[in-house]
């Protein structure tokens, strides 16, 4: 028989510390970061300068052009340059 | 506070507004099974922290992506505990032999599991008492506060602290027995 006195209530209060802020930010923020993604590969393919620029050198590229350096987004945008 | 309102809506109905775009959605979505998927990786897995971030963040990128790929919305969370084990598991094997020798024997592994999905249900509940209750009980139980903080945060008196965990305890034990009911006697054989 399953029986929940507030002992048990307590010890199951403990299993689920919360995550380092930090990393929910992040997570939270993936749609924001996507959608820089998308803007900077759709700029990339518009003007072969910038995407010269990119490969070259990708963090100090985003950086010249004020874009976040958010590592995922610059491994995505690593892959989807080295694929496009 | 964006469009959505935590006490009030179902996973099922988060995972469908963040299929329709909703970012707040999104954000609550991370929020209410940030603790579980850390948990998973963390205490189901062992894995140090830095390799529990790296499963952290991929299990929400590719919630994210494939969310149109759920079957039933109100599956959400047995489908991120699945995805966050696999996970977990392709890190253990991909990192060395002798780690994935420290694999979690599956008995012990699935007690830990349903610990952690029994653990989910209370803190969902909690959403639901009423006042300070939610805020006072995962201070001090989940974020390990002291009475001082707590009371400091939400202004109240430090010395209100315990009497108002044990009552908030006490709601929590009526409401969530509401919610689920105890199993009955199968009858002596």
């Amino acid at each position: 028989m399953t029986h929940y006195d507030e002992d048990r209530l307590a010890a199951l209060l403990r299993v689920l510390p919360p995550a380092p802020e930090a990393w929910v930010r992040a997570a939270q923020e993936l749609p924001l970061a996507r959608r820089g993604l998308d803007e900077i590969v759709a700029r990339a393919e518009a003007d072969a300068e910038f995407r010269a620029l990119l490969v070259a050198d990708l963090e100090a590229a985003l950086e010249v052009e004020g874009y976040e350096r958010d590592p995922a987004v610059v491994e995505a945008l690593r892959l989807r340059l080295a694929n496009g | 506070m964006g469009c959505v309102s935590p006490e009030n809506v179902t996973a099922a109905e988060l995972v469908a507004r963040c299929r329709a775009g909703d970012q707040d959605a999104w954000r609550e979505l991370v929020e209410r099974f940030s603790r579980y998927v850390y948990a998973i990786a963390g205490q189901g897995f062992r894995l140090p922290e830095h390799a529990a971030e790296d499963v952290f963040q991929e299990v929400f990128a590719r919630t994210y992506e494939h969310l149109d790929r759920l079957r039933d919305d109100a599956a959400i969370q047995p489908w991120l505990a699945q995805l966050t084990r696999r996970l977990c598991i392709d890190h253990l094997r991909s990192s060395s032999r002798e780690q994935l020798e420290e694999e979690p024997e599956p008995d012990a592994a699935d007690d830990a599991f349903e610990r952690l999905d029994e653990s989910l249900a209370v803190h969902e509940a909690l959403a639901e008492l009423p006042e300070h209750c939610a805020e006072i009980l995962d201070r001090f139980f989940a974020k390990d506060e002291s009475y001082h903080t707590i009371g400091e945060a939400l202004g109240l008196p430090a010395g209100t602290i315990a009497s108002r965990i044990s009552r908030c305890l006490a709601k929590l034990r009526e409401h969530f027995e509401g919610r689920n009911p105890p199993a009955q006697p199968s009858g002596g054989r």
